[in-house]
């Protein structure tokens, strides 16, 4: 039986995509089966931030319609034998991810993998809704920013209320916190939310903290997941963030600015 | 307090602190309407339209709360009158 992950924030631009592909990417290096599904129907992104866009023949749509079985919609990950890739579709309409549909493709996915990560559009609509219906865990991708830790607080409400682990009464889903484009710096001056603050807020387990780094959009221009540039800042708090969800105990790091030398400081440097 | 804090303590209140304490009140607020019936609002809406038909009260005197616990739903209504009636005087 594989473990459900669903990506989900409220808001968008937060991070998912490039959260969901690091995960993949992470999980499937450390030779976990791992396949890591777009749901946002319509507005597909996943196949790019994974690099594989122009090898998208069937996607998930088609599958759920049975138009196509798992193998033909299944892109390998060049870099990573352990990785697949099911893309969305770029046309149709959400409503196309049906409940059933979606359950039907889960399970089978289910019996040859060890891991499932759904990649959930932004806002509280179908999609998202989909996207986290049958997960085990939920990864809330947050900003230290007023709206979008609001919006996560939105969605821990709908996953505690309308997922199957809910409507089944099973144990509830494990939720954990990513905070994403953290500047520290700012952080230091009181001019964006620390940490802490929005741990007090959202009171979840604090996966791991991404700060703003120029990798992710190098990352996403070259289609390589970031977590595969260990030389960046980006991609090491997403290798850290991998382990602390295989329950290894890692150190944070990157929470706080690194200290200017007196020099550096008398010369603004 | 110590002689730093005392000068600190002069200074406008940081932006992520404001955020902070906007975003405690709103989760807060959001949390406790969660889980409540749709029919909530408009509930609130007419018993404030039938009050109005015979006592002069504000739009905000009748607050409509909600509660759950684990076997039973409490519906509770407070209605503020006005300390003078407010009926037409001879």
């Amino acid at each position: 039986m594989a473990r459900i992950i669903v990506i989900t924030s409220g808001k968008g631009g937060v991070g998912k995509t490039t959260t969901s592909a690091a995960l993949a990417m992470g999980l499937a290096q450390r030779g976990k089966r791992t396949v890591v599904i777009d749901f946002d129907v319509g507005l597909r992104n996943l196949d790019l931030i994974m690099g594989c866009e122009r090898r998208v023949v069937y996607d998930f749509i088609n599958v759920i319609n049975q138009e196509a079985n798992l193998n033909q919609a299944l892109i390998r990950d060049k870099r990573c034998d352990h990785l697949y890739v099911l893309p969305a579709s770029q046309t149709r309409d959400k409503d196309a991810l049906t409940k059933e549909g979606v359950g039907r493709v889960l399970d089978e996915l289910s019996q040859s993998y060890d891991y499932i990560v759904c990649d959930s559009p932004a806002g509280i609509e179908h999609g998202a809704t989909m996207a986290m219906y049958y997960a085990d865990d939920a990864i809330v991708v947050t900003n230290p920013e007023v709206s979008s830790v609001r919006d996560s607080d939105r969605m821990l409400g709908i996953l505690s209320s309308r997922s199957r682990r809910a409507e089944n009464n099973d144990e509830p889903i494990r939720e954990y916190l990513l905070l994403t484009r953290y500047n520290a710096e700012r952080v230091d001056v009181g001019e964006m939310l620390s940490v802490e603050d929005v741990q007090e807020i959202l009171s979840l387990t604090l996966l791991g903290v991404v700060p703003e780094s120029k990798a992710v959009l190098t990352a996403s221009n070259n289609g390589i997941p970031v977590i595969l540039d260990r030389e960046s800042d980006a991609g090491q708090s997403y290798a850290d963030m991998v382990s602390r969800y295989l329950g290894e105990e890692v150190p944070h790091r990157f929470i706080h600015a690194e200290k200017k030398g007196f020099l550096s400081r008398l010369f603004r440097g | 307090m110590g002689l730093l804090d005392y000068f600190r303590s002069n200074q406008p209140k940081s932006s992520a602190n404001v955020a902070k304490e906007r975003l405690q009140i709103l989760v807060a607020h959001d949390r406790a309407t969660r889980g409540q019936p749709s029919y909530l609002p408009q509930l609130q809406q007419e018993i404030l339209a039938v009050i109005r038909k015979y006592v002069d009260v504000d739009l905000d005197a009748v607050s409509v709360n909600y509660e759950q616990e684990d076997s039973r739903e409490i519906l509770e209504l407070n209605i503020v009158l006005p300390d003078v009636p407010s009926a037409p005087r001879i």
